[in-house]
């Protein structure tokens, strides 16, 4: 099977103008196969014994993703102490004619930096996981769909050729499709994973030719090689890189959740809250980023026009699905829609050309934001509702969760020293440096709403009294711990890459494979217009809402005092916080606008779809009853009856008398002779 | 058929009497006489392998055809109670479909044949010895000759099972 | 000798046997049939195989082999009439004719 190793770690194209101080990780990136195999495996083993185990099988998920994130933070220290490690290597599985199949991986800064992110984020959903799928109707399927997901997204980042990639990107859809639905029980839950499934899959189309066309015209999907081909300029890949890069996009806006892809991501909160929190931070909807990201040369330097793409959707969408994060009221859906909007961050940097910020945003929004949905978990397990309107209050009930919550919200509202303020204000500074004034304002305005709804979240979660049912409890300390961990990355992540103090980050993502020159720029000192900006638009944000959701508590109680003579709480009733907000303040401003949105989402992309639908419903419709009953059932039924009458005459040949059945035999034999020799005279 | 040699003078007599037994084994009324007959017929096979230089398989043929088949044969006849003696039950009423079968099989298998064959000889080849029988079923055949040995050791536990009295009735 | 005398007598043997295989009703008498075409099978093995003279003694060692298979037919033929027998008190085959329709 296997029949050679291939090392490519030669072919190494240093950043322009760098110094290029290059190791080949020797054999702790020989070795990163490991990597990939330990959570299939697992997954494997899981499947087969996973029952028969203590935990059923989440001691082997725990196990292998804790060797991913062991490995990765090795493989990232040695890097930032060593030099940046460049590596390819692989083993050639197969070969069929000039095509040969090889599973081969690529240690390079971006991977290294994709497998400590998936690694550690991983190990920390996972071993909460164990404590919130205790008891859990189906715990064996779950972590062994858990660990494929871990393990296929680390297929796809550690890819060295675009078919192992997309084996990993399909990977990744399918063990998502199981996870979403995992509690399929209930009709709505597999549904939405069926949604998340379609949706990628549309979007996947574009993946797969855009692929195609790559790798027929290089002559190879080695990316290593069509990156060379990209910075050499060849003539031929040069024709057709817009096309390749326009369908690259679209498999990456399906995976992560790009406008008008997004909206599968929102209903996808149907799986347990541990997948939701891998799936949003480090895994799945971070693909897309990763593609592009893997990609960049050949979008800059070939097909620029299309990064002018790639700015729109991701503005696009972090405008809206930040609008959309206002009016919700389940908190994982908030934090879904939250989701989205950083998303947009992150590929609207790399449309400004910005890879480093967009890539530090992917970084460090995966620790604050898996520490968000495993404190939004902590939330529902204790209050068994999704439903802000049924909690609130729960800041001295859940004081670790709160606390984390807490971290991971001000992060996200990028407020200074924790890590969403520099990765936040370097995508500013790139939309301000870059000549993109109408983005840089919808994404000021952006960070002001995202303030906007995390104060709110917080407040309803935890500040007021508590609206739901029994007494809450802090969650279990195999849940807290691993929130504690994730907040101590939402604090430091972002000290990685301060401009013109630390570079670390820059550091890492720029050693590739094959690099080219614009990923040299990065922001080497504060840009203070966006930095004034993007503060005051997150402060701001954090004030209105304090205003709106715990100041307002006056007027609130002034309403309330007749019905409900409880004494202080600051939102006492969330649905009164609602129709405040809905018709008090917010719809005079934003209602409308939010509602549009909305509108847009449930009518205009609906209706596309419904109208596909329904024709597809009326040809299905004409095709059963006209072809299938009419010509296809007709001709089917009658070739029956016309055998049945023959088999009704025919079967009184069929004495059962063996010695008639010997005549024929005989018979037939001389017959066939005397054929044959006719035949041959 | 050159008349001229003794072999064939033999041919002809032993062939006339085995298409005579044969024709008996057939038609006869009398199971018993069909069994008798059947090893006329096998003997003068025995007897045309002697001709043809093949006297081990001659050997074979009369020691386990005529000594054993043939026991076994008049046993199953005894069993089943075979009217012995004149009856009508033994053949089916109309022969003719069958004979009709027969003698087309004869006419095509005849015809190819002397087609096909009609001036081969088979004098003044060297016979086949024994030891060089040995030779080539342990030589060459050895594998078929194994498998047969399995179809044998099959054979005797299957009509053990089948003929043994099922303990339940 | 020629060939063709064995192999005409060989097809009269074989017909012979067929037209006892059709004709007989009793099991035991169509078995003793059976053996008869066996029978002309074995001599065109050993008339043919002498014809070719073949060094290996196929033809011969195939009669054998023949030989064998028929003696392990007979003792499972004979079973099975046996059993039949038992079952229905008649060893007709005719009367055998579940198979039919």
């Amino acid at each position: 099977m296997v029949t050679a190793v291939l090392i490519r770690g030669t072919s190494v194209l240093a950043a322009a103008g760098e110094e290029a101080a290059h190791s080949d990780g020797g054999v702790l990136a020989s070795g990163a196969w490991l990597i990939v195999l330990v959570p299939f495996l697992a997954t494997l083993a899981i499947t087969l014994f996973g029952k028969r185990l203590p935990r059923h099988g989440a001691e082997l998920a725990v196990g292998a993703v804790a060797f991913v994130g062991l490995y990765g933070t090795v493989l990232l220290l040695a890097t930032w102490f060593g030099d940046g490690i460049v590596y390819e290597g692989g083993v050639t599985i197969g070969e069929f004619g000039g095509f040969e199949i090889e599973w081969a991986w690529v240690v390079d800064g971006l991977s290294i930096m994709m497998f400590f992110v998936v690694g550690v984020v991983s190990t920390a959903c996972f071993v909460y996981a164990v404590g919130y799928m205790e008891g859990d109707v189906r715990p064996t399927a779950f972590f062994a769909s858990f660990t494929l997901f871990a393990g296929a997204m680390l297929m796809l980042v550690s890819a060295a050729n675009l078919i192992q990639l997309l084996i990993g990107w399909e990977l990744v859809g399918v063990s998502s499709y199981l996870l979403i639905g995992h509690y399929w029980e209930q009709k709505e839950n597999s549904s939405a994973g069926m949604k998340a499934f379609i949706v990628n899959k549309i979007a996947d189309v574009g993946l797969v030719i855009g692929i195609i066309i790559a790798g027929i015209t290089v002559g190879t999907f080695t990316i290593s090689t069509i990156m060379e081909k990209v910075v050499a300029s060849d003539a031929a890949l040069d024709d057709v890189a817009v096309v390749i890069a326009v369908l690259l996009f679209i498999g990456a806006m399906g995976k992560s959740a790009q406008f008008p892809f997004h909206v599968w991501l929102p209903d996808a909160m149907a799986g347990p809250t541990p997948v939701s929190a891998l799936m949003h931070a480090a895994t799945m909807v971070t693909a897309g980023v990763y593609l592009t990201a893997r990609m960049f040369p050949l979008f800059e330097e070939m097909a620029h026009e299309v990064l002018t793409l790639v700015l729109i959707i991701g503005t696009i969408t972090l405008v809206i699905a930040g609008l959309l994060a206002i009016v919700q009221d389940d908190i994982k859906r908030v934090l879904a829609y939250s989701t989205l909007s950083q998303l947009g961050y992150m590929v609207a940097a790399l449309g400004a050309g910005a890879y480093t910020a967009g890539l530090f945003h992917l970084f460090t929004h995966a620790f604050f934001k898996s520490l968000l949905f495993l404190g939004a978990g902590s939330v529902i397990h204790a209050v068994h509702s999704n439903n802000m309107s049924d909690m609130g209050g729960l800041k001295d009930d859940m004081k670790w969760t709160y606390r984390t919550f807490l971290i991971g919200s001000l992060a996200l509202a990028g407020i200074p020293l924790f890590a969403g303020f520099f990765s936040k204000d370097e995508i500013l500074a790139a939309f301000n440096e870059g000549g993109y004034p109408v983005v840089f304002l919808l994404g000021v305005a952006t960070a002001f709403i995202t303030a906007l709804y995390m104060t709110r979240a917080v407040a309803l979660t935890f500040f007021g009294k508590y609206k739901g049912d029994g007494h809450p409890h802090e969650s279990p300390a195999v849940m807290v711990y691993p929130m504690l961990g994730l907040a101590g990355g939402a604090v430091l992540a972002g000290f990685l890459n301060v401009p013109g103090i630390t570079e670390a980050f820059y550091k890492l993502v720029s050693t590739r494979v094959v690099s080219s020159e614009l990923l040299g720029e990065h922001a080497t000192s504060f840009d203070f217009l966006a930095l004034g900006l993007g503060l005051t638009a997150g402060v701001l944000g954090i004030v209105v809402g304090y205003r709106l959701y715990m100041e307002d508590a006056a007027t609130q109680r002034e309403r309330d005092r007749l019905r409900i003579p409880v004494l202080w709480p600051v939102l006492e009733n969330k649905y009164y916080i609602d129709d405040l907000y809905m018709n008090g303040i917010v719809n005079p401003i934003k209602g409308p606008i939010a509602r549009f949105v909305n509108w847009t989402n449930s009518y205009i992309i609906d209706f596309i779809v419904n109208v596909v639908g329904a024709f597809t419903r009326g040809l299905g419709r004409f095709v059963y009853s006209g072809l299938d009953q009419r010509g296809i059932d007709l001709a089917i039924n009658e070739a029956g009856a016309g055998t049945g009458f023959l088999g009704s005459r025919l079967r009184y040949i069929q004495t059962g008398k063996v010695q008639q059945y010997a005549a024929a035999l005989f018979g037939g034999a001389i017959v066939l002779v005397i054929g044959f020799w006719i035949s041959i005279t | 058929m050159d008349l001229g040699v003794a072999q064939n003078w033999f041919f002809l007599v032993i062939g006339l009497v085995m298409v005579a037994a044969s024709l008996v084994v057939v038609t006869s009324r009398n199971v018993m006489h069909a069994a008798l007959m059947l090893v006329a017929t096998l003997g003068g096979s025995a007897a045309l392998f002697v001709l043809l230089g093949a006297e081990f398989v001659a050997g074979v043929v009369v020691l386990v055809y005529i000594g054993a088949v043939i026991v076994l044969f008049l046993f199953g006849v005894m069993i089943t109670r075979v009217e012995i003696g004149r009856g009508s039950s033994l053949d089916h009423a109309n022969p003719w479909p069958a004979a009709a079968i027969a003698i087309a099989t004869f006419a095509v298998l005849a015809g190819s044949a002397v087609a096909f064959f009609g001036d081969a000889e088979v004098d003044g080849v060297a016979a086949v010895r024994t030891s060089d029988i040995g030779t080539s079923i342990f030589d060459r055949f050895v594998v078929p000759f194994e498998v047969v040995s399995f179809v044998l050791l099959a054979a005797l536990i299957g009509s053990i099972v089948l003929a043994r009295k099922d303990p339940e009735s | 000798m020629t060939l063709a005398q064995f192999l005409v007598l060989s097809a009269a043997l074989f017909s012979i046997g067929i037209y006892g295989v059709l004709i007989r009703r009793n099991a035991v008498l169509v078995l003793l049939s059976v053996e008869l075409m066996l029978a002309a099978v074995n001599i065109n093995f050993v008339a043919f195989g002498r014809y070719f003279a073949d060094s290996t003694a196929g033809g011969q060692v195939f009669a054998l082999f023949v030989v064998t298979v028929a003696a392990a037919e007979v003792g499972i033929g004979l079973a099975i009439v046996l059993l039949i027998f038992r079952n229905r008190a008649s060893a007709n085959i005719d009367e055998l004719d579940v198979l039919k329709w």
